[in-house]
């Protein structure tokens, strides 16, 4: 075994594309085994003194995000339309993913999310489908994931949680008022609201700090590091095994075969656009619920004519996207909520789907600060003046005394919804550009609507002065992002087998939101973690046992 | 020691505190892309958006170094926009009040009635989101000096905060430790 830096004509044992939430997991867990391993990451490498409180250059001018002047994307509602250039999907573009900018609810799936099609039937309209894999084959790595990254939480609090053979490693963040309210709100209805688990440190763990509660959180990196980001907790273990070298700013344009179907290594574009060719043994693809099904399309070849991965056409299909509803309120006294984490108490009482609601899906809800300043001047809430003195008024009596109830709801998988590649479209690097198809199934609708009158009874039971519920409707863009290499048996029909190695190219993994078969309540991040572990678990066994 | 006190000696929350401050003493007093009398202009419509009435507007705030820089840079793509926009207001400022000569010398009630004319029209909409932004983004970017903005939405600007937040989670912590 070699150490890094490698050069690109070593072939290494695996090439990890992408470094957020199962790429970073994964490249740990590889690299911590001893196996040679290079990550190839689109975006930058940036570290906790470049995060900066600064809207502008975080959110407007995508410090963390992928950047659609540079990546321009194209969206229709369905395939009968000519797709417009239109942002639809966003993703965290660095070292670390969307791990270092996102809101950390950390939810672990439901027992019942592996199995909803075997349990309430098939949906028309929709491909619901059960895992291939049940909760219990992914627990002791949704274990792992929280122990080893530090996740803050109250073992036992959700009564719906499914069982854990570990409670969370740290407890849970202080109450906002927001949290307080929710709580008051849901025990006058008989609801159950619990501690949020996040995958911020309430405490120092692994030397890492606490969160100091500075609240620039969601859409921002953490300074100090008490957001468990990839970046964070997971990134710098594997460059200390000395096995494992990050190349930030490497754009990878082709997953490169052999002639007998293998993968021979990855062709990326370096920081000065120029082409590298890193041979590797084995290529774990995990770059998102878009970009990894994308990159497999352009991947063509002699032997995969329609897409590396391919033959069973369904790379790139079913696209379910993160579809939720908001209702905010007002109350008398000063929340504060700019301060803080993004959440800090959550609902699961009507997260099961039910028969009798007469549609199919259901929802989480958590209690959350409203907007950022920027957002909020620029946003402010319905009814609201736009400008002026009485806009000056109203502005700085809402802002510190309105939270929000966010809800994250079912996306039924429908095979029309897809990320392809568009045909005339290209990006900074000459690579076909995303294409997005989407248009929510009915009962989606149905679901944001059920959902929503729950949200304002909430409020109102807690007291609310105002409470105002946003519009519902169908969802144009997403950020979390998965369906689109579905893990199942049959190859027919199914992308990655439950192991997420490819069925049609043995020395291929993919595993990222794209191996999701359902939506669960969205907050995949945690999921998608697991399966990285899960993943890299079976490749450490296979590669001992000379199985790739 | 107090915990705050703890935290604030880590490294990275004395280098993110210096910053802030340097940032927001530092915050937009030199203009490099519009000449003085396009910028007087520019800040009399943000004075009518965010006004300076019982407390600090716009003008305190230094908007108008925040849409210097934006335009000059990261908003460059709206040069054109803001060259048309100012262009017609000229024109709607000498239709309304013959014989004015600019919009920054306009009484205030006739600035404020010039601005409620173009409510709602693409250039003012701009107009509103680039002063919305300078208000409220961190002084980074030119703009809410000494974090005027931030203050009247009650925000107070730290590195690092103790529970509790608010008045309801401080009703809590009560009833706990009682």
């Amino acid at each position: 075994m070699s150490r890094a830096p490698y050069r690109p004509d070593h072939p290494v044992d695996f090439i990890v594309i992408g470094s957020g939430a199962a790429g970073g997991a994964v490249a740990k867990e590889l690299a911590v085994a001893g196996f040679e391993v290079v990550v190839l990451e689109q975006g930058p490498y940036l570290r906790g003194k470049d995060f900066k409180h600064d809207e502008v250059s975080t959110v407007f001018l995508n410090q963390l995000t992928n950047n659609p002047k540079r990546q321009p994307q194209t969206f229709r509602k369905t395939e009968a339309e000519k797709a417009k250039v239109q942002f639809s999907v966003g993703y965290g573009r660095e070292v670390g993913g969307g791990t270092v900018h996102f809101t950390a609810n950390w939810w672990r799936l439901h027992e019942i999310d592996f199995q909803e099609r075997s349990r309430w039937g098939a949906v028309a309209g929709a491909s619901l489908e059960d895992w291939p894999i049940t909760y219990q084959d992914l627990e002791p790595y949704y274990t792992k994931s929280e122990q080893d990254i530090g996740v803050s939480g109250l073992s036992g609090s959700n009564p719906f949680d499914a069982p854990r053979s570990k409670p969370y490693p740290l407890p849970p963040l202080p109450v906002k008022s927001s949290g307080v309210l929710f709580d008051r709100g849901a025990k006058k209805l008989g609801l159950h609201s619990f501690p949020a688990p996040m995958a911020i440190l309430s405490q120092q763990y692994k030397g890492r700090p606490g969160c100091v509660h500075c609240g620039f959180c969601m859409q921002f990196g953490c300074e100090v590091g008490a957001k468990s980001s990839s970046m964070a907790a997971l990134i710098p273990v594997a460059e200390r095994t000395g096995n494992c070298e990050i190349r930030a700013e490497s754009y990878v344009r082709k997953i490169e075969t052999d002639p007998n179907g293998r993968v021979t290594g990855a062709i990326y574009f370096d920081s000065a656009k120029r082409e590298v060719f890193q041979r590797a043994k084995a290529v774990a693809l995990c770059a998102n619920g878009v970009e990894s099904p994308r990159l497999l399309l352009i991947s063509k070849s002699k032997r995969f004519p329609n897409g590396l991965a391919n033959s069973s056409g369904m790379v790139g299909k079913n696209l379910m996207f993160d579809t939720g509803t908001q209702v905010s309120a007002l109350f008398d006294h000063p929340l504060n909520e700019y301060k803080s984490v993004q959440v800090t108490r959550v609902l699961h009482d009507f997260y099961d789907s039910d028969p009798k609601r007469g549609f199919f899906g259901g929802g989480g809800i958590d209690a959350r600060f409203l907007e950022t300043p920027v957002q909020f001047g620029l946003e402010g809430l319905p009814g609201m003046p736009r400008w002026g003195s009485e806009w000056k008024k109203t502005a700085a009596h809402y802002y510190p005394r309105t939270m929000a109830l966010f809800s994250h709801l079912t996306c039924l998988a429908v095979e029309q919804n897809s990320v392809s590649l568009d045909p005339d479209l290209k990006d900074e690097w000459g690579l076909p550009c995303l294409r997005v198809t989407f248009k929510n199934h009915l009962d989606d609708l149905k679901t944001m609507q059920f959902i929503l009158d729950r949200q304002k009874e909430i409020l109102e039971a807690a007291g609310a002065e105002k409470v105002w519920p946003m519009p519902i409707g169908e969802v144009t863009d997403s950020v979390h992002l998965m369906g689109t290499c579905r893990m199942g048996n049959d190859p027919k029909r199914f992308v990655v087998d439950r192991f997420h190695r490819a069925h049609d190219v043995p020395n291929l993994f993919i595993v990222d939101g794209s191996s999701m078969v359902t939506s669960g309540r969205q907050q995949p991040t945690c999921t998608i973690q697991a399966l990285g572990y899960r993943a890299a678990d079976y490749m450490t066994q296979a590669a001992k046992r000379g199985e790739i | 020691m107090s915990s705050v006190s703890l935290l604030a000696l880590r490294p990275e929350i004395a280098a993110a505190q210096q910053h802030a401050r340097q940032a927001a003493a530092t915050s937009g007093t030199q203009l490099t892309y519009f000449d003085h009398a396009a910028a007087a202009e520019i800040e009399a419509i943000a004075a009518q958006i965010v006004p300076t009435d019982d407390t600090p507007g716009a003008r305190e705030a230094g908007v108008i170094y925040f849409i210097d820089r934006a335009l000059g840079s990261f908003f460059k793509e709206n040069q054109e926009a803001y060259r048309k926009g100012l262009a017609e207001l000229q024109a709607k400022r000498a239709a309304m009040f013959p014989g004015s000569s600019s919009v920054a010398l306009l009484e205030p009630e006739q600035q404020l009635a010039l601005v409620k004319a173009i409510d709602g029209t693409p250039f003012f909409e701009m107009v509103r989101a680039h002063t919305m932004i300078g208000f409220f983004n961190s002084p980074d970017q030119g703009g809410n000096r000494d974090y005027i903005g931030w203050k009247l939405l009650g925000m107070e600007h730290q590195m690092v905060f103790q529970p509790p937040f608010g008045f309801y989670d401080a009703q809590v912590s009560k009833v706990d430790s009682r």
